[in-house]
């Protein structure tokens, strides 16, 4: 019976773990838009030491969508609720919780729920308010947003059309299988529609007070989603944080940085 | 033959070089000169987004200077915010992923503050190491096809609107005729409810008296028309009667049962036939008459007594506006018991009623009936009617027989009439037994 409901959150949220079975478990999550895949350039350089868990949010990736439903995944709660069920599921203590993007607040409220599970949190280009805000600087404002949700069904067009045989056929890329291709990025429109929206519209500064684990907060010196305003303003909020600026542009430092995002990572492990 | 002009291979010499000049012309356009004026955009950017080359159908798009892009901006400033969202959470993780990508739809901002909808297609140059080196760009203006996606997704969000509602529409007028449903259930309980109290569920057994009944319904939905019923006065004496209310409906139904416990209860005072239909009248008229709303009934009220000689009945009716009784003889003939001048019950302050009596010899049987049998139509039109003359030769011709017999006998007719029988009709029979019952086994052979 309990084996079944393993395999079922496994499979729910579509769980790889990989890497050193005894080492210490850091668990990696990505954010809006993708799905593990993510994570590609960094799991190799953790694996050696680390047993690492991949996995993805309901509604993304190889996710089961038929356990999707717009009112839990309409507040970042129900993502965190996916963090725990992970972690429950595999037993987890004191894991590092690796979030990229909007993840890393999820990552927050997941150790608010489950404070045994994880350990420490790497808050990769965090941001806990996308929209500006009376003296804040978030970098957005709603109409924004509103254009984000307008280009993402511009967009489903174009994936069901054109994109779907560029994603299938790569002939240059053939460690990058069909299955990853197929999926990585490609969302419901519907589904991907809420996620945006809970993403870029939620508030979850009050949270960063609650943080007492070890923290690093990783930011890019360029990145249009997360400003350096927005890393100062997490690591103020958290005492027990670490900044790390990376040389990298972009909101993906795990895509752009690969290196340099995995030693500062490893650097930050290996100090707990 | 003479040749009449040129060498024709000469000719055709100097039309291929005309040809090649041509060409030649045409094709004047060095590859800097095709990048620069492509019929789309191009765009070199190093791995992290800084513009590097940058052709002039691309700049002219944007309105831009050259001097102002290159090595100033990075791709996503050319973007809007909804696109460079888009770019940093979509695009750029699956470039990075596949080297390449196309077709994507993003937004691009002109100098002078305009939206430029172009379809975006990348590919990832890379060292002989695998190295990632630059990142190749081609736009491309999708103002038309936008305007097309755009009335697109403007007709699908139409169509699952219109649809929801059709649903919404389907699910309140399911809801409506269950409820209706529901209404007409719960109506025809009421109405099976208060038939109840109009016409006895079944007869009482009447010893010494052998009875039926039928009740014929024109429409199942529609209370009243046609009442009867049989009960015990005292030891010997039972009381019928039968009749027929003017009207259909709640009205009549009410009408109904005021009639049916009025004679009950006048019947118990005193059962004299034509006081009780007098007592009827009195009731009907102070009830209907007097308050201007004129209702009333025509009813045939009678006393059957089985006491006074054994195997015999003797029966004393009144009839106030009612056809009359007919009696089926044991000898084989039937005759009718007139009652006539009889008024309908209801309408005058007073209404004499006509008393008749016959005694019920051992297989004689008496009908009561009312105007639905003699009123039902036999032939195409409202004239022809079945009435009484018929009703009369075929009791003649099924007599003698017992009350279920009779009752039979006639409701197979009542059948037989079909739409021609478009009232509600009631039948009651009752009767002497032929052969009385057999007595109790003697005791003289127990011994």
């Amino acid at each position: 019976m309990e084996n079944w409901v393993v395999m079922d959150i496994c499979r729910r949220n579509n769980v790889t773990v990989t890497g050193r079975s005894d080492g210490p478990v850091v668990v990696l999550a990505h954010g809006f838009g993708c799905d593990q895949n993510m994570w590609r350039l960094i799991v190799p350089a953790l694996t050696e030491r680390y047993r690492v868990v991949l996995f993805d949010y309901v509604g993304s990736g190889g996710s089961e969508l038929s356990a999707w439903s717009e009112d839990r995944y309409a507040s970042l709660d129900g993502y965190a609720q996916d963090v725990v069920d992970v972690c429950d599921e595999l037993d987890l203590e004191r894991a590092v919780f690796v979030g990229h993007s909007v993840s890393a607040m999820i990552g927050v409220l997941a150790a608010q729920a489950a404070p045994e599970r994880i350990g420490a949190l790497v808050m990769v280009t965090p941001s806990p308010c996308y929209i500006d805000d009376d003296g804040y600087l978030g970098g957005f404002t709603a109409h924004d947003i509103d254009e984000l949700l307008a280009a993402l069904e511009a967009n489903y067009l174009g994936w069901s059309s054109t994109m779907a045989p560029v994603i299938m056929g790569n002939p240059e890329r053939p460690e990058l299988g069909e299955e990853l291709t197929n999926s990585f990025c490609a969302t419901d429109p519907d589904i991907a529609r809420v996620f945006a929206r809970t993403t870029f519209l939620s508030d979850s500064r009050q949270d960063l007070k609650s943080v007492h684990v070890p923290t690093l907060v990783l930011e890019c010196v360029q990145d249009v989603i997360a400003p350096r305003e927005v890393g100062a303003f997490v690591h103020a909020a958290i005492p027990s944080s670490r900044l790390v600026s990376l040389d990298a542009t972009g909101h993906c430092p795990q895509l752009s940085a690969p290196e340099a995002t995995a030693r500062a990572i490893l650097d930050f492990l290996e100090s707990l | 033959m003479c040749r009449t002009g040129q060498d024709p291979e000469s000719s055709e010499t100097e039309d291929e070089a005309d040809t090649d000049a041509l060409f030649i012309a045409l094709l004047e356009d060095s590859a800097e000169e095709l990048y620069e004026s492509a019929p789309c955009g191009y765009l070199s950017t190093l791995m992290d987004g800084t513009i590097a080359k940058i052709n002039a159908t691309l700049l002219r798009w944007l309105g831009m200077e050259r001097e102002a892009v290159v090595g100033r901006r990075r791709f996503t400033d050319l973007l809007t915010v909804g696109g460079k969202l888009y770019h940093e959470t979509h695009f750029a993780p699956l470039l990075r992923m596949k080297g390449e990508l196309s077709g994507i739809a993003l937004e691009m901002k002109t100098a002078d503050g305009g939206r430029l909808p172009v379809l975006v297609s990348s590919t990832v140059k890379h060292s002989g190491e695998g190295e990632p080196l630059l990142i190749r760009t081609t736009v491309f203006d999708a103002s038309d096809r936008r305007t097309y996606e755009e009335e697109l997704l403007h007709r699908k969000r139409e169509a699952e609107q219109a649809r929801a509602e059709a649903e919404q529409a389907r699910a309140e007028a399911e809801e409506a005729r269950r409820q209706a449903e529901a209404d007409r259930v719960r109506l025809a309980d009421a109405l099976a409810v208060l038939q109840q109290s109009l016409l006895p569920a079944s007869l009482p057994a009447a010893p010494g008296l052998e009875t039926a009944v039928y009740y014929h319904t024109a429409s199942p939905d529609r209370l009243g028309g046609d009442f009867y019923d049989l009960f015990p006065i005292d030891g010997a004496r039972w009381g019928f009667f039968l009749g027929d209310v003017c009207g259909k409906g709640p009205e009549a139904a009410a009408l109904t049962s005021l009639v049916r416990y009025t004679l009950r209860a006048a019947a118990l005072h005193d059962p004299e036939p034509a006081t009780a239909l007098a007592t009827l009248n009195a009731v009907l008229h102070e009830r209907y008459a007097a308050s201007g709303d004129v209702r009333y009934c025509t009813a045939i009220f009678g006393v059957v007594d089985t006491g006074s000689r054994p195997g015999h009945a003797t029966v004393r009716l009144a009839s106030g506006g009612h056809p009359s009784a007919l009696i089926l003889r044991a000898g084989g003939h039937a005759e009718f018991l007139p009652t006539p001048g009889g008024l309908l019950v209801g309408i005058l302050p007073s209404a004499p009623a006509t008393t008749a009596e016959t005694v019920l010899e051992p297989g004689d049987t008496l009908l009561l009936y009312t105007d639905g049998l003699t009123e039902a139509r036999t032939g195409p039109t409202h004239n022809s009617l079945y009435g009484e003359d018929a009703l009369h030769a075929f009791a003649t011709a099924h007599a003698p027989c017992t009350p279920q017999e009779a009752i039979g006998a006639l409701s197979e007719l009542l059948d037989s009439f079909g739409d021609g029988l478009d009232d509600d009709t009631a039948l009651l029979a009752l009767g002497v037994p032929a052969v009385p019952p057999h007595p109790l086994p003697a005791t003289k052979h127990d011994r």
